[in-house]
């Protein structure tokens, strides 16, 4: 279940200034650099493509690659419709990336299943992993995504990492 | 010491389904001797979301709005596709102004779904720039769309009977625009490639895919054509009006990645063609039928009619009746020949509707192209095939 | 693109599909229904005579459906049809610039029909689909396995009485326990 890291919880408890400024810095660095897996799934990972596009850039935001390796990146941004199929494979891929790590549900479909409520697609990737920001829209634009991933952004520098460890 | 010598086997590779250039969640089983693919496999599945099914349970109306998920590349392709499958059944009259307009968009939806074709592909081999170029024009066919639907991709905006709504107010003029800036940021992109010696030494007589290969395995569209196959629905099979319209169909010969960039390219530009065309002849009038049983009819006529208001009730509860029958209708979307089987049972839902989806026949191609390759090709061979997975997998 | 229907002496009878003659001067009654329908010829034949019907189709000068363009089940459960099942076929001719249809009734017990995939190649993961989601067998296929669903899934999803699993799959992932070791965390 991802790699084991040193509990933040550990140096909030330490008394002092200089370790709690430390601590928010490094949440204001996280939270301004954000790299997401390229997790495309379906239509919504297109409009993820034309965010990171020439007219939206979000890479002014922080997220100035998309690392194909979930070690190597610390947001999943969850695009598209989560099938029976590739259920497991969501899975395996957050267990993959190390602490502190974050999900975004994209889009209808991984936010709630959408407008397939049958058989085939899984009603919202949160049976799956957890949640910490979802996008409504089918597909959202990618000024909504990028409102998203701001939000992300304001949620880490505030309240720090350790919501996304486990 | 005596140095313990190993057995040389080919090595089990697993590339996806998340990966970044496999065009959507596709996977793929290689085996591979050193760097030469000796078979790959590719597993499907992992974006199945049982469109067929849905089709089965939801009204007609209501349908539309499933297939602009399919390929959701060119989803006005997807909803004309439907649309003239279901009008067949209903054999309604179409009004000549969204018929028109049918064929701009979905030039414009081809448009669309090659440059990120073209991004995409590039962005694969490391032409990063043409990805940026690339969405910079698509922004703006997406604003277009956004003006006439609300919304810039999944538009749903060509229904049975006609359009959504009418065209909004500078239309003509928005898209003339991009039309004429087109050909130029088309030559910026051909500046960059075509006679690039890396993109050339990457892609010719790189993933040759046969003539007859390609016909026994179904594939259609710019991939046939680039390998010689001279179907275009567009020409010999014309829907919408096409017949009148003047433009050439792009054929190649080699069959290899470079024909296949070279074939969509010059699409891309025929595209531009029928759409100047196409706004020379767009006509006023309706841009829905008339027929009552199939459009909503005007809601000045609800206040005084209670026939309109009739139809207007049973159109909103029910939906569009499609007599009994069966039909297999297609169009040329950006991928190839998209076919739609429908079997209608005279109720307001589809009893079975089938979607030909281009691409599924297309990747069946890729373990024969693959196949004696290097892995380093394989990423340009999926990528010049272009298959969309929501279709595949629907 | 369409066959124009020559005006015959009398008036009363109009010259019948070349397609249709040729095939059904072939085929006679081993064709279960000929027709024509919205300009699409369409046959139904018994599986056995599938792949005879198939490439003659292909091969006939004047014929020349050289394209297998489509391959897809149906359920006729609701319609009340039997046999239950048919696999629907589509071919294309470049020459005859048309489409036609054949149709194989199958047998809900029965399952089972002879695969294309020697004769048309790309007719290998249509007819892996119509198993994954029908349950139709094709004899001869060199890997009939499921290609959209899991492959430890049950049941064929469009089956017209296909009921989905009523319990979720239980994934790794258990939001209650995840609530508790936030709340621990904190």
């Amino acid at each position: 279940m991802g790699l084991a890291m040193p509990s933040d919880a550990q140096s909030h408890q330490k008394d002092g200034a200089p370790a709690m400024l430390f601590t928010k810095l490094t949440d204001w660095g996280r939270s301004q650099s954000l790299w997401p897996m390229t997790f495309g799934l379906a239509c919504c990972a297109i409009e993820m493509m034309g965010s990171a596009a020439s007219r939206y850039d979000v890479a002014r935001f922080g997220s100035e690659l998309f690392r194909a390796s979930p070690r190597q990146s610390d947001l999943m941004i969850v695009s598209g419709r989560v099938s029976q199929k590739m259920a497991p494979v969501v899975r395996h891929l957050y267990d993959q990336m190390p602490h502190p790590k974050w999900v975004i549900a994209m889009g209808d479909c991984s936010s709630c299943g959408g407008m397939f409520n049958n058989y085939a697609i899984i009603q919202g990737v949160d049976k799956v992993v957890p949640v910490d920001v979802y996008i409504p829209g089918c597909p959202p634009r990618p000024e909504a995504l990028i409102d998203g991933i701001m939000k992300l952004q304001k949620r880490i520098a505030a309240k720090g990492s350790k919501e996304g460890e486990q | 010491m005596a140095v313990k010598t190993f057995e040389e086997q080919n090595l089990i590779l697993n590339m996806g389904p998340q990966h970044p250039s496999t065009h959507g969640v596709l996977r793929l089983v290689l085996e591979l001797d050193g760097e030469t693919v000796v078979s790959c496999k590719p597993v499907i599945g992992y974006l199945h979301t049982g469109f067929e099914k849905m089709f089965e349970q939801k009204t007609y109306w209501q349908g539309v709005t499933y297939t602009d998920r399919m390929d959701y590349l060119a989803p006005m392709s997807n909803n004309l596709g439907y649309s003239l499958a279901v009008e067949k059944l209903l054999e309604v009259e179409i009004p000549p102004r969204a018929t028109v307009a049918r064929v701009v968009l979905a030039e414009l939806t081809r448009l669309a779904s090659h440059l990120v074709w073209l991004g995409t592909q590039a962005m694969d081999m490391g032409a990063m720039s043409v990805f940026l170029y690339c969405f910079r024009e698509r922004e703006r066919i997406l604003d277009i769309f956004e003006a006439c639907s609300g919304q810039r991709m999944m538009t749903s905006y060509i229904r049975p009977g006609g359009l959504a709504y009418d065209l909004p107010n500078g239309f003509a003029e928005e898209v003339k625009a991009i039309v004429d800036v087109m050909p130029a940021r088309i030559d910026e992109y051909e500046a960059l490639l075509t006679k690039n010696n890396i993109w050339r030494d990457r892609t010719v007589g790189v993933g040759v895919l046969k003539l007859e290969d390609a016909i026994s395995l179904g594939v259609t569209g710019p991939n046939l054509r680039a390998s010689g196959g001279t179907l275009d629905v567009r020409r010999d099979f014309p829907y919408c009006g096409y017949e009148e319209y003047d433009f050439q169909v792009v054929v190649g010969e080699r069959g290899d990645i470079y024909e296949r960039y070279v074939v969509r390219i010059r699409e891309m530009r025929e595209s531009l063609k029928i759409i100047l065309q196409g706004l020379k002849r767009l006509p006023g009038g309706p841009h829905v039928t008339t027929d009552r049983k199939v459009a909503f009819p005007p809601r000045s006529e609800l206040a005084t009619s209670m026939e309109a208001l009739i139809h207007h009730f049973k159109l909103a509860t029910e939906g569009i009746r499609v007599p009994a029958g069966e039909v297999y209708s297609v169009i040329e979307s950006p991928r190839g020949e998209l076919g739609v089987y429908l079997v209608a049972d005279g109720s307001a839902k589809a009893y079975r509707l089938h979607v030909r989806a281009p691409s599924f026949a297309t990747l069946q191609a890729l373990p024969l192209i693959a196949k004696g390759g290097l892995v380093a090709d394989l990423v340009a061979m999926i990528g010049s095939l272009d298959p969309v997975l929501g279709e595949v997998d629907r | 693109m369409s066959d124009q229907t020559t005006v015959a002496e009398q008036p009363a009878a109009p010259e019948k599909d070349p397609v249709l003659a040729q095939v059904e001067e072939r085929f006679g009654e081993k064709l279960l229904e000929s027709s024509v329908v919205l300009d699409q010829p369409t046959f139904a034949v018994r599986r056995e005579d599938l792949i005879a019907l198939a490439t003659f189709l292909r091969d006939t000068a004047g014929l020349q459906f050289v394209r297998l363009s489509d391959l897809c089940g149906i359920d006729y459960l609701d319609l009340g049809k039997t046999p239950r099942f048919a696999v629907i076929y589509h071919f294309h001719s470049f020459q005859l610039n048309r489409w036609l249809r054949v149709r194989v009734p199958v047998d809900e017990d029965d399952a089972v029909v002879p695969t294309l995939t020697n004769e048309w190649s790309g007719a290998n993961w249509f007819e892996r689909e119509v198993y994954d989601l029908f349950g139709i067998e094709f004899s001869g296929h060199p890997d009939l396995t499921r290609i959209l669903m899991p492959d430890e899934w049950e049941g064929h999803p469009l089956r017209k009485d296909f009921q989905p699993p009523k319990e979720p799959h239980e994934w790794s992932f258990n939001p209650e326990e995840w609530q508790k070791a936030v709340q621990r965390g904190s």
